[in-house]
């Protein structure tokens, strides 16, 4: 989904780093074959990365700059149009972004716009990703049933977070894009919360 | 000594070791405001990191480091890009 980008970029100083969310690295790698990457294209089975970023879905998408510095914090985007249809989110207006700021043409979030925009962990939602890890390292060593009670109040805990909600599903024998997703979607929706918060501007 | 019958798992690291050191662990752990999840029955619990030290380390705009593997299992940091602009993506298969 990024490849384009990157070849486009890649020139210009800048690299794209691409992480599954995913419970092995076989569940990932039909995605990465599919999009021959040539950047770094990397899977996170324990979740490192939702830990240190506090990254609730995907996709999630942030800007460094050269200095490691954040410069644009957790926003929704996509590569392609592929799911423009159901998640009524285009590809360009980010692509369009991220390119100007590339080349140069546009500066990134001022400071103290980009933390206004993001979005800190709170205790309870670190309490989840502690249930989680435990509940991971369960399923790992193959005790499917306590590693559910874990991943299980780990939802409870952040109902937002569906990396914790939606990605175990795999986990618990449940297909992540079937009834009970689109049964967890509805109620989340119809409680009047989004499943996208992409960045306003 | 006791058998090592307890694991706890911080991060990647799980560490087996008696129970009432596990259980120490925890306790002081969670003393120290962080985030404890305890299973008993399977002798194991994960020590997380507290939400304010994350949130001191976000709002700081400095980009947490991460050592993650490659589909060949080879590890990329994304310190290796340092001087590069970067597009992070977290995506799924699901």
């Amino acid at each position: 989904m990024w490849q384009a980008v990157y070849e486009e970029l890649e020139g210009r100083g800048f690299v794209v780093i691409t992480v599954a969310l995913d419970k092995t690295p076989e569940d990932a790698r039909p995605w990465i074959d599919a999009a021959k990457p040539t950047h770094p294209s990397l899977v996170d089975t324990q979740h490192v990365l939702a830990d240190l970023y506090n990254i609730v879905n995907v996709p999630t998408v942030l800007w460094i700059d050269e200095r490691g510095r954040i410069v644009r914090p957790n926003d929704v985007a996509f590569g392609t149009d592929t799911f423009k249809h159901i998640t009524g989110l285009e590809a360009a207006t980010h692509l369009t972004a991220l390119r100007a700021w590339v080349r140069g043409e546009r500066t990134a979030l001022p400071e103290a716009r980009a933390r206004q925009l993001q979005s800190l962990p709170t205790e309870r939602d670190q309490q989840a990703r502690a249930e989680f890890g435990l509940g991971e390292w369960l399923f790992a060593q193959g005790r499917r049933a306590a590693a559910e009670r874990h991943f299980l109040r780990a939802g409870e805990l952040a109902p937002h977070d569906f990396t914790i909600r939606r990605g175990t599903m795999p986990m618990r024998g449940i297909d992540p894009m079937g009834r009970e997703f689109r049964e967890m979607l509805g109620a989340w929706t119809k409680a009047g919360n989004p499943y996208y918060r992409p960045l306003p501007e | 000594m006791a058998e090592p019958t307890f694991t706890v798992i911080e991060g990647a690291l799980a560490v087996a070791m008696p129970e009432a050191t596990g259980l120490e662990l925890v306790t002081r752990a969670e003393a120290g405001g962080c985030p404890v999840a305890l299973d008993r029955d399977e002798r194991a619990a994960y020590l997380g990191v507290a939400a304010a030290e994350r949130a001191r380390a976000l709002a700081s705009l400095e980009a947490p480091d991460f050592a993650l593997p490659d589909l060949e299992g080879r590890l990329h940091s994304l310190a290796d890009h340092r001087g590069k602009k970067v597009l992070l993506v977290a995506y799924a298969s699901w």
